[in-house]
């Protein structure tokens, strides 16, 4: 699993990668009541923002950590949107992307790369 | 001696609280339910006849089936004058809500606003009849101009949200009249008001964040960086929502300019500036004006806001309509965009804005006079530079270095190890009887707590809050967390559960099922 600055984990197995926020992120975010995840098929450059997530302190831009094509969005979230603060790092999940450059995916950091940055925060 | 008398003292422990009312009752404040909830489906408290036949455009719907409440007019009075007792308003308190400046609403303007030939006026009216109140508008424009020192202003829109969707549409209109419709981004620091970014979505451009240096203002060089000929303007509030003066707002306003991009100002914080600053001569290009804040109309309740925006020479040319024009026969309102108008992007509303707001915020000019606005910014610095400094040594100030503008921002810090969060501290401050601050914004600072008391409140008022604030901070660190775990406690309702409101919501009333069957009215 890698991360990113903007609190997003990806796990990739072949060349799908599963997106979602990290524990962290979904900590700070308290409560989430509302997920928009992307459309199927949309293609997204990593950087952009490609799905929302609203909790009653905040609404926040999910960024694509790569690029790529979304293939599936987590339908759970739609009703279930707890799920995030719940299992953020697994049932919480938010895209599935058809990656585009896995080099992409190298540039970002590990777990102990993660935690390290999250204590300069 | 005369002995028979009634008790003038409490004479029991039970006066101290922790007493409940046989029926729910809460002394003289009483619980009060919806409207709805009243009951009275199947009376009226107007005695009329049912009327012959139901208007055929309600689709065949008859009153029978609305469950309408037929309250009488004291039900109906009682209603609402107990919500209001429920409520919490700048007239019962200091309101020190960040970013929203709850200043005090001078009764002049109202007096002001309630004489008749401007509260009695139909939009509609021949512009013959109406000069008086054309001229009031002038007069405010005039204010409005000179005080921002910008040579336009577009008076329609009708809250600051309205009026950023104002300026960024004349911002489009002078991209695209100059060949430049392909920019397409807008930038907003991360400190931005919500509706920056959403405005600039609604106007369909994509936004970029600019980054916040450590001292809590707009990071040049990544601003610089982000610069270029996509951008088409940027949105900075001055003074920013940290409450802190934007000291390289000039070279933000060169840089932008260089870009080819317009410089849209938030004007929700021109209360800590007014009379000392003049935003025109800053490089702005389009400010709204929060009538409803700067210039004391009030916020809801009393009646709509007020959104005002001042435009540059580039930008007034693409102003909505309608605007004021003197001729013959006096003033009169171009209102249609066609002829040396033709540039106007369209306008922002059917009439002319929001009058009752013109009549107040006018008032308020006048009745303060230049001298006076100026010093409306400096108590209102004073006032909030005053809560930073009692307060800094038990709370944690989001950015200690230097004094602050309107607003005074601490970050839940102090807070840690306490167990005690932003959420508990501001509902435990509504037990001791003051409305919580702006909590959790800015976004930028954890646990942000944004408190402007503006000019309103005495030394008196400020002293009070502050000790409260003070007795509260020393409480949570000594561990009493149920006190605020638990509040509010003293309020008509505890703390709600914000996170199934916004989950599950409730938008409209409809009764449950089985437990209504509204009789028909009695018919002939």
């Amino acid at each position: 699993m890698r991360f990113t600055k903007d609190h997003e984990w990806v796990e990739l197995e072949g060349d799908v990668a599963t997106i979602g926020v990290t524990a962290h992120a979904a900590e700070q975010l308290g409560d989430v009541v509302f997920v928009e995840t992307p459309e199927v098929g949309k293609t997204v450059k990593a950087g952009d923002a490609f799905a929302v997530v609203e909790s009653v302190k905040a609404a926040s831009d999910v960024y694509a950590p790569l690029s790529g094509e979304v293939v599936e969005a987590n339908a759970v979230l739609g009703d279930a949107p707890e799920t995030v603060n719940a299992d953020p790092e697994r049932g919480g999940w938010f895209a599935k992307l058809k990656v585009a450059n896995p080099a992409e995916y190298e540039a970002l950091m590990d777990r102990a790369a993660y935690e390290a940055f999250l204590q300069t925060q | 001696m005369q002995t028979i008398g009634r008790p003038t003292r409490p004479d029991s422990d039970a006066a101290a609280g922790g007493f409940a009312s046989l029926t729910g009752g809460r002394g003289l404040v009483q619980s009060e339910p919806l409207i709805f909830e009243l009951g009275g489906w199947n009376k009226t408290g107007v005695d009329l006849e049912p009327p012959a036949q139901d208007a055929a455009d309600l689709d065949g719907l008859t009153r029978d089936e609305l469950a309408l409440p037929g309250l009488s007019e004291p039900e109906t009075m009682r209603h609402y004058v107990r919500l209001s007792q429920l409520n919490h308003a700048i007239d019962l308190a200091l309101y020190p809500l960040g970013s929203c400046t709850m200043k005090h609403n001078p009764r002049l303007n109202e007096k002001a606003a309630r004489m008749a030939g401007f509260a009695d006026l139909h939009p509609l009216q021949p512009v013959s009849t109406t000069q008086g109140a054309l001229a009031l508008m002038d007069r405010l424009a005039h204010w409005l101009k000179t005080l921002t020192g910008m040579p336009a202003v577009a008076l329609s829109p009708k809250a600051g949200a309205h009026g950023e969707l104002c300026g960024l549409l004349c911002i489009k209109a002078a991209h695209e009249a100059a060949g430049q419709g392909h920019r397409k981004v807008v930038l907003v620091p991360t400190s931005a008001h919500g509706t920056n970014p959403a405005t600039a979505a609604f106007v369909g451009y994509t936004v970029t964040e600019i980054a916040q240096t450590a001292d809590g203002r707009v990071d040049l060089a990544d601003l610089e960086a982000k610069l270029g000929p996509d951008v088409a303007a940027i949105m900075v509030t001055n003074p920013n929502t940290c409450g802190l003066f934007e000291r390289d707002i000039v070279e933000i306003s060169r840089l932008t300019h260089a870009a080819g991009a317009y410089f849209y100002c938030d004007g929700a914080n021109f209360n800590a500036i007014v009379g000392r600053v003049k935003p025109g001569d800053l490089g702005v290009d389009a400010m709204h004006i929060n009538l409803h804040k700067t210039f004391s109309t009030p916020h809801g309740g009393g009646g709509p806001g007020a959104g005002p925006v001042v435009l540059s020479q580039a930008l007034a040319p693409f102003a909505p309509a309608p605007w004021l024009v003197s001729g013959p026969e006096g003033l009169a309102l171009v209102e249609e965009a066609r002829g040396e108008a033709a540039q106007a992007f369209g306008r922002m509303c059917a009439f002319q804005g929001q009058m009752g707001m013109f009549v107040r915020a006018y008032a308020y000019m006048r009745s303060h006079g230049a001298d006076g606005l100026r010093q409306v910014a400096e108590d209102a610095v004073l006032n909030a530079n005053y809560i930073k400094a009692r307060l800094s040594d038990v709370m944690s100030p989001a950015f200690p270095e230097g004094p602050c503008m309107h607003e005074a921002l601490f970050d839940d810090a102090w807070l840690e190890g306490t167990g005690v969060t932003t959420l508990d501290f501001a509902k435990a401050m509504i037990d001791e009887g003051f409305h919580p601050m702006t909590m959790y914004f800015p976004l930028v600072v954890h646990g942000a707590m944004l408190i402007e008391p503006t000019e309103t409140e005495s030394r008196r008022e400020l002293d009070r809050f502050c000790e409260a604030l003070r007795a509260l901070a020393a409480t949570a660190k000594l561990g009493e967390v149920e006190r605020f775990k638990g509040a509010p406690f003293l309020a008509p309702l505890r703390r709600l559960d914000e996170t199934l409101a916004a989950r599950k919501p409730k938008l409209a009333w409809r009764p449950e099922p089985g437990t209504v069957a509204p009789a028909p009215l009695a018919a002939e």
